[in-house]
C-alpha cells in the first residue's frame, strides 16, 4: 500500500478524521496562550499543571476501584449494596474530564497566586505540587489498579495515547467545545490578555481588573492542559506549549504576528505529526514535539543568519 | 489631590509616618529620598493598588482615583517583549475600553497623534526590545498619555538612561508640565528635581523631612544638608 492509499483508508474512517480536527484545534488553542505564558515567565505553570492533570488522571481511574474495596471491607458482605453498586458504576461510567478538569483548574488558580507574590517561592511550590501530583497518582495507579495493564495505561497517560484512534466520539466532543471557548474568549480578550502580560502595574494603576485577567489565563491554561493531555499526554504537554511560540519569537516582531506565526506553526506541527504517526505507526504526542522541535532549530538558524545580515 | 497624615507600611511594620501633602493641578512634584523610604510604597498609595494604614489619600477635583497616568520603572519582562511600538502605545487606551473587546476608532486615533506629539511615530512599527532605553521611555510615556492627560506618576524615569537622553526626557516632561498636565516624579537625581520641579517631597527615616516649593526646599535645613552632600559627591 502506498503512503497515498494508507491515507486515504485511515481517513475514510470518520474517528480518524473527528481525531485530526481535534488535534488541530487543541494546537492552535495551546500556541495562542503559549506566546502569554512564556513572556510571563509562567512556562514552568504549564509543565507543574500536566503533571498535576495526571494525578488527576489517575486518581479517576482508580475511583471507582477504591470506593468498591473500602465499601466491601467496611460492611464486611462479599458483594455490594445495589446502592453502593450504582455508586461505583457512576464513577465507572464517568468521563475522566469530570474530575482532571476542576483539580486542574483549582491548582492553576492557587499557583498563579503563589506566582505572584514571590518568585523562588513559587518555583518551589510549583516543582513541589508537581512531584507530589506524579507520586500519588502513580501509587494510586499501582495500589488500585483497575486494569491489568498497569504499565501501559501509566504510558498513555504520561505521552499519550499510542494512536489518536483510542479518543473516545465523547472527548472528541468535549474537545472541540472546550476549544471554541478557549479560541472565543482570547479573541475576545485579546488586547486585555496583551495588556496583562507585558505590563500589569500599569493597567492596575489604569483601574483595569489585571488579577482578573490574571485568573482567566489560569483558566484557560488549565482547560489547554486539560485538552491536550489526550493528545500529548501529560509529559509533553510544555512542549506544545512552549515550541510554537519560541520559535515565531525568533523571528517576528510584533505582539500580533508572534501570535500569528506561533499559531500556524503549532497548526501545521500538528497535521504533520499526526499524518506521519499514522503512515509509520508512531506515538502520535512524541511525533508532533519533534516536529515542533525541528521548527524551533530551523528558526533560530534563520534568526542568527538575518540577524547577522542586518548588522 | 490631598493627602493628610498617611501612614504607609505593610503586615509587618510601617514604612513612612505622617505623610502631609497637597498637589494642585499644574504641579510639578518631585518626590526624594534614599531607597528604602517608602517612596515604591507612596506611589503605590498614590495609584491605589495598596491602601494606606491610617489617614486619608482624598481626590478632588477632576482628577479621579485610576486616572493616573503611570511611568513604571522597567521590568525583566519588557526588556526582550516581541511587541510593536504601536502596538504598546494602544495598550494605553485599555481602561477607556470597559468590557469591549477591541479599540475604537478615537482610541486609534489618540494613539497615532500621541506618538506624533512624542516624536516616536516613525518608530510605530518597530521592535520595542530593538530600542535605546530613551525611546523606550518614549513608547512607556506615549501610552501613559493614552490613559490620561490629567496627571502622569513617573517613577524614576531617567535610571539607566545616557546623560544626554536623561536631558531630552527631562525637558519633554516639563514641556507636558507646561502644557498642563499634572506631574508626579520619583526620583535619586536632586540637581535634576530643583532644576524643573515646581514643589519638593522629601521623605527618609521613616518621616516626611520636607513638603513645600522648590524655592523654599533650597533654603531649608533637610535640602541643604542634602543638596550639600549631593555636591560634594559631584565634585
Amino acid at each position: 500500500m502506498s503512503n497515498m492509499e494508507k491515507l486515504r483508508f485511515y481517513f475514510d474512517f470518520p474517528f480518524v478524521r473527528y481525531a485530526f480536527i481535534v488535534g488541530i484545534l487543541i494546537a492552535l488553542c495551546s500556541s495562542l496562550l503559549g506566546v502569554t505564558l512564556v513572556l510571563k515567565r509562567f512556562s514552568f505553570i504549564g509543565d507543574g499543571l500536566s503533571h498535576v492533570a495526571f494525578g488527576a488522571m489517575s486518581l479517576s481511574a482508580t475511583l471507582p476501584v477504591m470506593i468498591k474495596k473500602y465499601a466491601l471491607a467496611w460492611s464486611g458482605d462479599e458483594k455490594l449494596s445495589p446502592r453502593m453498586q450504582s455508586v461505583v458504576n457512576w464513577f465507572g461510567n464517568l468521563n475522566d474530564m469530570y474530575i482532571v478538569l476542576p483539580v486542574t483548574l483549582i491548582c492553576a488558580v492557587l499557583l498563579l497566586r503563589t506566582g505572584q507574590n514571590t518568585k523562588i517561592k513559587g518555583d518551589a511550590a510549583v516543582a513541589m505540587l508537581s512531584v507530589s501530583a506524579l507520586a500519588i497518582g502513580y501509587l494510586l495507579m499501582n495500589r488500585y489498579p483497575s486494569r491489568a495493564n498497569i504499565s501501559g495505561d501509566v504510558c498513555s497517560t504520561l505521552f499519550g495515547s499510542t494512536s489518536i484512534i483510542t479518543l473516545k466520539q465523547e472527548d472528541v466532543r468535549l474537545c472541540i467545545i472546550m476549544s471554541i471557548v478557549v479560541l472565543l474568549t482570547f479573541i475576545l480578550f485579546y488586547n486585555k490578555i496583551f495588556a496583562v502580560t507585558f505590563d500589569e502595574n500599569f493597567i492596575k494603576a489604569a483601574g483595569v481588573k489585571a488579577n482578573a485577567y490574571n485568573l482567566l489565563i489560569a483558566v484557560i491554561t488549565a482547560l489547554i492542559i486539560v485538552l491536550a493531555m489526550n493528545l500529548v499526554g501529560s509529559l509533553l504537554i510544555s512542549a506544545l506549549i512552549i515550541f510554537p511560540a519560541l520559535s515565531a519569537m525568533r523571528v517576528f516582531k510584533s505582539f500580533r504576528a508572534v501570535i500569528i506565526c506561533s499559531a500556524v506553526i503549532s497548526v501545521l506541527c500538528a497535521a504533520f505529526g499526526i499524518i506521519a504517526s499514522i503512515l509509520y505507526s508512531t506515538p502520535v504526542g512524541s511525533t508532533i514535539v519533534a516536529a515542533d522541535l525541528a521548527v524551533f532549530i530551523l528558526f533560530s538558524i534563520v534568526s542568527a543568519v538575518t540577524g547577522r545580515v542586518r548588522k | 489631590m490631598v493627602c493628610k497624615n498617611a501612614s504607609l507600611g505593610y503586615e509587618d511594620g510601617i514604612v513612612a509616618e505622617n505623610l502631609d501633602f497637597t498637589i494642585k493641578k499644574g504641579d510639578y512634584l518631585c518626590i526624594l529620598g534614599e531607597n528604602g523610604s517608602g517612596k515604591s510604597t507612596l506611589i503605590k498609595a498614590i495609584l491605589g493598588l495598596k491602601s494606606q494604614v491610617s489617614g486619608t489619600i482624598e481626590w478632588c477635583g477632576d482628577v479621579k482615583k485610576n486616572e493616573v497616568g503611570y511611568l513604571p520603572q522597567q521590568t525583566v519582562v519588557q526588556k526582550d517583549f516581541p511587541a510593536s511600538v504601536r502596538e504598546i502605545v494602544r495598550s494605553g487606551c485599555l481602561a477607556k475600553c470597559g468590557l469591549r473587546p477591541f479599540y475604537s476608532k478615537e482610541e486609534k486615533e489618540l494613539a497615532e497623534n500621541t506618538m506624533k506629539q512624542l516624536e516616536i511615530d516613525k518608530l510605530a512599527k518597530r521592535c520595542y526590545r530593538d530600542l535605546s532605553g530613551g525611546q523606550q521611555q518614549r513608547v512607556l510615556l506615549a501610552r501613559a498619555l493614552c490613559a490620561t492627560r490629567k496627571m502622569l506618576l513617573l517613577d524614576e524615569p531617567v535610571t539607566g538612561l545616557d546623560p544626554k537622553a536623561q536631558t531630552d526626557l527631562y525637558e519633554l516632561i516639563a514641556k507636558l508640565n507646561r502644557e498642563g498636565i499634572t506631574i508626579i516624579m520619583v526620583s535619586h537625581d536632586i540637581v535634576s528635581a530643583v532644576k524643573y520641579a515646581s514643589h519638593i517631597l522629601h521623605i527618609g527615616g521613616r518621616k516626611q523631612l520636607f513638603f513645600g516649593t522648590t524655592e523654599d526646599y533650597a533654603k531649608s535645613a533637610a535640602g541643604k544638608l542634602f543638596i550639600g552632600t549631593e555636591m560634594i559627591e559631584n565634585e
